[in-house]
């Protein structure tokens, strides 16, 4: 199969250098595509610093929130601009893999977390101090 | 079945045996998206260790913090140093889209020193820790933090090698359509390993500094 289609791409590539090529690789990428990416990548990057280096808010429940928010919002970013992901690549194939890997993600930390805290909750209290003298 | 049969005997008269419909529309591209699920496998390894770095993290054992140890400045410009290597990746895939093999190349080295520096910078940090005394042994919190952040720095040191060879290749033989097939993967490859430094430095950084 890869002989096949190192034949044909070559063959394609003597005839029309430029129109082949944009079926081999992600392609459809873009100079502004690329920047707007990457300003916004700066932007969410460097609020979440300020804002946990500056201290701005003062409980830091609020600040993990916030931070982990922006994390999420960075995260599409990186997906849409750099990954090229959208509805209709490959078939809607890799939109679909990437909504199952989120789902057994999501269904994974949750559940360790659920069960884990419990199992903390449920055991018996161990102080820093005796922590200290185990073996 | 008689479908088969009668579509062998239709056009085997001149061409022998086909074992697959001639009329079925070929998926191009097909290694994009055979790329696209190892990642999400490797994405699966990485929220497993999130995972475990959720449930143990806090557990210091009598040990040093992340508030104590974590040095955010420099957590601050090992993002940048990935970031950069990000969108000068970028640049390499649209000079390679203008089929311009020199300025690949050059974006490709850029990328690959950014890397590198980012691994510098992580065993840098490695380094101090284990001299402090907080080693992967010293808590269960330290040790999910040393494999989670180590599997993710070996993840950007294979992405190097693979880099270094690929720069090697397209040198040599130009832009074939395997190397620009490899380039694409590893362009993907690239910019996942960023979407999950993004997840360590939110959660193990600065969350770890938080608490």
């Amino acid at each position: 199969m890869s002989a096949h289609n190192d034949s044909h791409n070559s063959h394609a590539h003597g005839a029309d250098d430029h129109g082949h090529g944009h079926d081999d690789g992600a392609a459809h990428s873009t100079f502004g595509g690329y920047m707007t990416g990457f300003v916004l990548s700066i932007i969410l990057t460097a609020i979440p610093f300020w804002l946990v280096m500056a201290k701005v808010f003062d409980k830091p429940a609020t600040t993990a929130f916030v931070v982990l928010g922006f994390a999420a919002v960075q995260i599409v970013v990186h997906m849409v601009y750099f990954l090229h992901m959208n509805t209709k690549s490959e078939g809607g194939w890799t939109l679909l893999a990437l909504i199952f890997t989120v789902m057994v993600v999501v269904i994974m930390l949750a559940g360790s977390l659920w069960v884990m805290y419990h199992l903390n909750h449920n055991m018996m209290p161990v102080s820093a101090h005796e922590m200290k003298n185990m073996p | 079945m008689s479908n088969t049969t009668a579509h062998t005997s239709a056009a085997g008269a001149s061409d022998k045996y086909r074992y697959y419909l001639p009329n079925e529309h070929h998926v191009e591209n097909s290694t994009a998206l055979g790329f696209w699920i190892y990642l999400m496998s490797d994405c699966l390894i990485f929220a497993c260790l999130f995972a475990v770095h959720a449930v143990v993290g806090r557990s210091y054992a009598a040990g040093p913090s992340g508030a104590e140890l974590f040095d955010l400045p420099l957590v601050a410009v090992n993002t940048s140093m990935l970031l950069l290597s990000s969108i000068t990746y970028g640049f390499a895939m649209l000079e390679m889209q203008k089929n311009k093999v020199s300025a690949t190349l050059g974006w490709l080295a850029i990328t690959g020193l950014f890397g590198a520096v980012f691994i510098g910078l992580e065993l840098y940090e490695f380094v101090h820790l284990i001299h402090e005394g907080a080693g992967p042994q010293r808590s269960a919190f330290l040790s999910s933090f040393f494999t989670l952040v180590s599997t993710h720095g070996l993840h950007v040191t294979f992405g190097i090698i693979w880099l270094i060879t690929l720069m090697v290749q397209v040198g040599k033989y130009g832009f074939t359509a395997a190397n620009r097939r490899r380039l694409m993967c590893l362009s993907m490859f690239w910019h996942f390993l960023d979407v999950v430094w993004i997840g360590v430095f939110t959660f193990v950084y600065l969350m770890g500094v938080l608490a």
